[in-house]
């Protein structure tokens, strides 16, 4: 078995628009993988030919080795997808909701785990409590507890925090974290970017059904090169720096900073020049802009 | 097999939950059709020899509840679930496609047959005789209830909106129930009514569970089966097919 997840060459088309445009990755064991795009790049439309909620028109993808048309038993019994939509079945409680989810999948005697799920959830005593009653938040959490009742492999969260409050992101990042750290698969898709900076170690981003990046996470944000030193000076740049020099803003100078070391030289220049820094301070690029960069189609 | 077990006791639940209106609701209307008609109509007909019109009435109208529960319990389930979103729950797991269909099949039939027995029960004391042919009136009862189950499953897969659905409902299902013999021996007919209930399979359903209470009927019990069991094989084997192709649930 070889990869967690592989995706090749899938395409999906709903009329006349392309959603998937020969889309290939592999996502490795025990990855913290993010899939990043903005609204309509396709992200859960691949999510959905993963789990055979819809079928891709070309390509194919496996789920820990098997199949997804042809193995389709194999590929769900690893997989947990917790889907974008807060979906719920008004007739039941957490618990019974629960307990029905793991028959779906053949296991009978689940207590002891759907007991654990609730208690890393925050859901004990909301148990008995019908689905109705409960607020979205809460909801969210019984979505990821059901996607969690047969023990996958492999989990993908199709943004599980889009409209949730801060404290029950946070909680369900460390429960992420923690089955993570146990050895699960985990594919997220966000509109967080400082959740997939925080949390993945590599990130693909998608646009208009295109894959258009797939890159470590540190290599992403260090290609982009756009770390930067603002400087307030006591006379003008030096000349040997103005090759640096990117722009000007409220007196301060911007240098562009491709490498930390760099920093030493650029302080020495100004010593040599008897120019007093006033006052300095480094940016570092983020998601964000490396995000922004590539979604108008600017190169890295 | 155990996916199959669990989505159909969650079936089950689904309606018992909810009993006041899929079981008691359909029993009293019944009730209230057979005041209304055995009073209006008792003096006048005679439906078989020996049979008052208002024994006559009360295997009609159980079959045609029956009939009507069966559809709305797998119809109404899925479409719920479908517009609500939870199906994804049930496509996500490997639940075969026998499985869903059995599931929801089985669940109909016994929302059916719970109907069934609460509408002779309360409509007993107008005359109704122990059954002459218990084995044919289960049989009927199972199968009327099959049929209708799957049509149900047909047509909670097929439409996308509750007005889809009730369209399926009212120009379908109820004038194929209303004008199938249940208010009327077919045999009172004009000639060319006759011909035309004959085309309708609920027509030998209520015939045949009339058959298993009187031990007689409009036409042999050994037809009506024949045209009722076919139509639950044919209607399964397609809605099978349908629900394994991923008709409407997996685009
Ligand atoms: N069932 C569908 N029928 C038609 N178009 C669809 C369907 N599902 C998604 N789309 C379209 O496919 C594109 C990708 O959607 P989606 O995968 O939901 O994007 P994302 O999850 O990245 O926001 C969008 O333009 C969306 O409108
Ligand atoms: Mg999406």
């Amino acid at each position: 078995m070889t990869h967690a997840i592989s995706i090749e060459a899938v395409s999906k088309r709903f009329a006349s628009l392309q959603a998937l445009d020969s889309i290939s990755f592999t996502v490795e064991h025990g990855e913290f993988f993010a899939l990043l795009g903005p609204n309509g790049a396709g992200k859960t439309t691949l999510i959905s030919a993963m789990a055979g909620l819809s079928r891709a028109d070309s390509g194919r993808i496996r789920i820990m080795g098997h199949d997804t048309v042809t193995q389709t038993r194999d590929a769900r019994m690893k997989l947990g997808v917790v889907p974008q939509e807060l979906v719920f079945d008004p007739f039941f409680t957490v618990r019974e909701t629960l307990t029905f989810q793991s028959g779906y999948f053949g296991i009978r005697h689940n207590d002891a785990w759907v007991d654990e799920l609730l208690y890393k959830l925050g859901l004990t005593d909301k148990a008995n409590v019908n689905m109705r009653a409960l607020s979205g938040g809460m909801k969210r959490r019984v979505m990821v507890a059901q996607a969690l009742v047969h023990r996958p492999p492999v989990i993908v969260l199709d943004e599980p925090t889009a409209g949730v409050d801060v404290e029950l992101r946070q909680s369900l990042w460390a429960f992420v974290k923690e089955l993570n750290a146990a050895g699960h698969t985990i594919v997220l898709t966000t509109h967080y970017l400082e959740e997939a900076e925080a949390l993945c170690s590599r990130i693909a981003m998608m646009k208009k059904g295109r894959l258009i990046a797939l890159e470590n996470k540190d290599t992403l944000l260090s290609r982009s090169a756009a770390r930067e030193v603002s400087l307030q000076l006591s006379g003008p740049l030096p000349a040997s720096l103005q090759p640096l020099s990117l722009r000007q803003q409220d007196g301060r100078h911007i240098l562009a900073l491709p490498d930390i070391a760099k920093l030493e030289q650029v302080l020495s220049e100004l010593r040599l020049a008897a120019v007093e820094v006033r006052e300095l301070s480094v940016h570092e690029t983020d998601l964000e802009q490396v995000f922004v960069k590539l979604m108008h189609g600017g190169q890295l | 097999m155990y996916g199959f077990i669990t989505l159909f006791k969650k079936e089950i639940l689904r309606f018992w939950k909810v009993g006041f209106q899929t079981v008691m609701a359909p029993v009293l209307t019944a009730l209230l059709y057979q005041l209304i008609f055995s009073h209006v109509l008792s003096q006048h007909v005679e439906a078989y020899p020996g049979v008052s019109y208002t024994a006559f009435l009360i295997p009609g109208l159980a079959m045609m509840s029956m009939a009507q529960n069966a559809f709305a319990n797998s119809s109404s389930s899925l479409i719920q679930s479908k517009i609500t979103g939870n199906i994804v729950f049930l496509l996500l797991p490997p639940i075969s496609a026998p499985a869903f269909f059995g599931a929801y099949l089985l669940a109909s039939v016994v929302r059916g047959l719970v109907v069934g027995a609460g509408v002779l029960l309360v409509t007993a004391w107008f005359g109704l005789p122990l059954p002459a042919q218990p084995l044919w009136l289960l049989a009927f009862a199972v199968l009327g209830c099959g049929v209708l189950g799957t049509l149900g499953i047909m047509a909670g897969i097929w439409a996308d909106k509750f007005d889809q659905l009730a369209a399926f409902q009212n120009f379908l299902i109820m004038p194929l129930t209303f004008l199938s013999g249940v208010f009327y021996s077919i045999n009172s007919l004009p000639p060319l009514w006759r011909s035309v209930s004959h085309l309708n399979p609920v027509f030998y359903m209520i015939d045949g569970f009339r058959y298993g209470f009187f031990g007689q009927a409009d036409v042999s019990p050994w037809l009506s089966l024949a045209v009722v069991g076919g139509c639950f094989v044919a209607l399964s084997l397609w809605v099978m097919r349908l629900i394994a192709s991923g008709y409407k649930l997996r685009h």
